[in-house]
């Protein structure tokens, strides 16, 4: 399989300049957002590090407790599935909806779907699948994948959509209003809700203790996907088990704060059985995770719920867009989760990372997101899937790096080199650092020069003194 | 599906678990939640701000004889106003067991809230109060009931109560369905209601 590169991808949204600048300012808006919220809960690390406790504890005991959430969902009147991976998933999802004849499905977010492709597999075999939440929606109808895990259509801008929109939902062109977009979308998929004869949604929590899944949204397409429909499926991962209820208190303060900065999403809706005259599907999915949790050094990587906070601090995500990851996970989570599915295929992405720790600091689950890329790095190159040229340069950095005398050698060519060679030298295919960004000024001297003046300018003064 | 699909995801369940059992992780304990303080005092003021800021509007209905009046007061040019609360007749009542679909032209619905969560402005619908599920969603605006005596303190509260042991479905409502998914910018009634108004009033016992 072709592996992906994400700096060429990057590259290509890096030159739509308006949308770079924008993508850059509204993922880190809300990223201060989140610090707000934080602020407002002064038990905030307390509840972070309970929430990863508890994930911890649950997935070191996830079969007891994935038979123990079957029990009391089937007690409840819901079927249970188990597939192990997409393929299985998708099949299973396939055979509900043929032995009720689903012409329709309405479909609230789910990362887990887009995991399994499960949309174009469905729509091969002739049935409608109709995302309902505005930014999965954009995406489908621009025949693109999510490039966030919250918010899918962050990379485009109102113009986008408004043409997008005029092209599949005949809407004025030239109306780029985003109320009036919104109100488009809202009108258009309101008759699917009442047509469709099903609904999938996926699940932000499981709860063993009752069997019942969780979503949190802000729209209420998935309330409308599972109350107007007579069938509800959803499609559950299953680390997104938490043992009580009670826990959902922890996970739900922390999801909605870290995502975009509000205290809760609009709607948290637990859905334990179907009404009366309804039926209630739960396809419980491997596709990886069992395998994953086997990894000492990424299993941690299960506790993710999804809030994208570490995509929005991350200096490299913010300006490379997710779609250049060419993957359903992006950001610092995809770039620790998407190597399990594919390592050759998902090789370079561990290098899109700045190695800075801030999606370590904002995980509301404690993930170690920063030590896992690093470590992702060490797993690539002793598999030998490292790129020749990152190989070499990366052998010749670690014998500079290992001796002071190379390093300042080194240093002090770069600075000359910087100060006096003309532009080609600089700018030029073979040096990364010179693409799409301006070499910083060197600095007029570097930290070793200054504290060694001012050694021996404090060593003068004490001199002086005494 | 082929027979010999049929009999592979038979199998998944268990391979699915005994893989997960081989994975060779050491079990770590379960932390107690008890030492968390409750995050915010019980109070009304506080619920109306916190529910303001997620968008919802709040009215004190505390002493308003006649709700009715109050709701169409709060929705002039409501044509259907459907209510599933026992205090508002509204132009048709909710009946247990109807269509969802039936719902499709509710200008406002009407419900009474389970109870209230003060950290969150949020109010509790459960398919008990809503009658018809889909009554808070497919209304273009919501009126909510809610009884000052049934406010908790934060979410730790509400995942106390029992009703999640029973309710087949609950929804925790915290202002108006909402969506900022073009260019951030705040759009209100993205799918479900536009407006989500809760009107705090006790139970009255005489209407019962």
């Amino acid at each position: 399989m072709k592996r992906i590169d994400h700096a060429e991808a990057a590259s290509r949204f890096i030159a739509a300049k308006d949308h770079i600048a924008f993508h850059d300012q509204r993922l880190w808006d809300l990223r201060t957002k989140r610090d707000r919220a934080v602020a407002e809960v002064p038990e905030w690390e307390t509840l972070r590090s309970l929430a990863s406790a508890i994930k911890e504890h649950t997935l070191t005991h996830l079969a007891d407790y994935l038979e123990e959430f079957e029990r009391n969902a089937r007690a409840n009147g819901t079927h249970v599935h188990w597939a192990r991976d997409a393929a299985e998933h998708n099949q299973i999802v396939l055979d509900i909806l043929t032995a009720r004849r689903v012409r329709t499905l309405v479909k609230s977010k789910s990362m887990l779907t887009d995991e399994c492709e499960l949309s174009p597999f469905l729509a091969r075999r002739g049935i409608e699948v109709v995302e309902t939440d505005l930014g999965e929606r954009i995406q489908q109808l621009d025949e693109e994948p999510p490039s966030h895990i919250v918010v899918p259509a962050v990379h485009k801008l109102r113009g986008d959509v408004a043409q997008v929109f005029a092209r599949t939902l005949g809407t004025d062109p030239g109306n780029t209003d985003v109320a009036y977009l919104a109100e488009s979308q809202r009108r258009d998929t309101r008759p699917y809700y009442l047509r469709a004869e099903a609904g999938l949604t996926g699940a932000n929590f499981a709860v063993a203790e009752t069997g019942a899944v969780v979503v949190c949204t802000n729209e209420g397409n998935a309330d409308l996907s599972v109350n107007v429909p007579p069938l509800h499926i959803a499609s559950v991962g299953i680390e997104k088990i938490v043992p009580r209820i009670e826990h959902l208190g922890v996970f739900v303060r922390l999801l909605s704060r870290s995502a975009l900065g509000s205290p809760i999403t609009q709607m948290t809706s637990h859905f334990r059985a179907a009404r009366p005259g309804a039926a209630m599907h739960i396809v419980l999915v491997d596709n990886g995770r069992s395998a994953r949790l086997a990894m000492e050094d990424f299993w941690r990587s299960l506790k993710c719920i999804r809030c994208g906070a570490c995509l929005n601090t991350c200096p490299v995500y913010r300006r490379s867009g997710g779609l250049s990851y060419g993957a359903t996970y992006s950001g610092p989570i995809g770039v620790i989760i998407d190597p399990t599915f594919n390592l050759r295929k998902y090789s370079t992405l561990p290098f899109a990372s700045t190695l800075n720790g801030s999606c370590t600091h904002v995980c509301p689950v404690k993930i170690n997101i920063h030590e896992q890329i690093y470590r992702w790095r060490q797993v690539i190159n002793e598999r030998n899937q490292l790129p020749l040229v990152k190989k070499e340069a990366m052998r010749m950095a670690g014998k500079v790096l290992a001796s002071p005398r190379m390093y300042s050698a080194a240093v002090a060519a770069a600075r000359a080199g910087l100060e006096y060679l003309p532009r080609t030298m600089i700018y030029n295919p073979l040096n990364a650092w010179g693409r799409q960004r301006e070499v910083p000024r060197p600095a007029r001297e570097t930290f070793r020069e200054w504290y060694r003046r001012r050694r021996s300018g404090a060593a003068r003064k004490k001199e002086g003194a005494r | 599906m082929s027979a010999a699909s049929a009999a592979s995801i038979l199998h998944s369940r268990a391979d699915v678990l005994a893989r997960l059992r081989a994975s060779g992780r050491a079990r770590l304990p379960l932390p107690e939640l008890a030492g968390l303080p409750e995050s915010v005092a019980v109070s009304l003021p506080t619920f109306a701000d916190n529910l303001v800021r997620m968008g919802g509007n709040f009215v004190d209905g505390t002493g308003e004889a006649d709700l009715d009046a109050l709701v169409a007061r709060l929705h002039p040019p409501a044509r259907v106003i459907a209510s599933a609360a026992r205090e508002v007749r509204g132009t048709r009542v909710v009946v247990r067991g109807s269509a969802p679909g039936s719902l499709d032209d509710v200008d406002v619905g009407v419900v009474r809230a389970a109870c209230g969560v003060v950290e969150t402005g949020s109010v509790l619908l459960t398919d008990q109060e809503l009658v018809v599920n889909a009554l808070a969603f497919l209304s273009q605006h919501l009126v909510v009931l809610l009884d000052p005596a049934a406010l908790l303190s934060d979410l730790h509260a509400l995942y106390r109560r029992g009703v999640f042991l029973s309710a087949p479905y609950a929804v925790l409502l915290s202002g108006p369905s909402a969506t900022a998914d073009i260019e951030g910018v705040l759009v209100r009634g993205a799918q479900g209601v536009r407006s989500l108004t809760v009107i705090a009033c006790p139970v009255l016992a005489a209407k019962c």
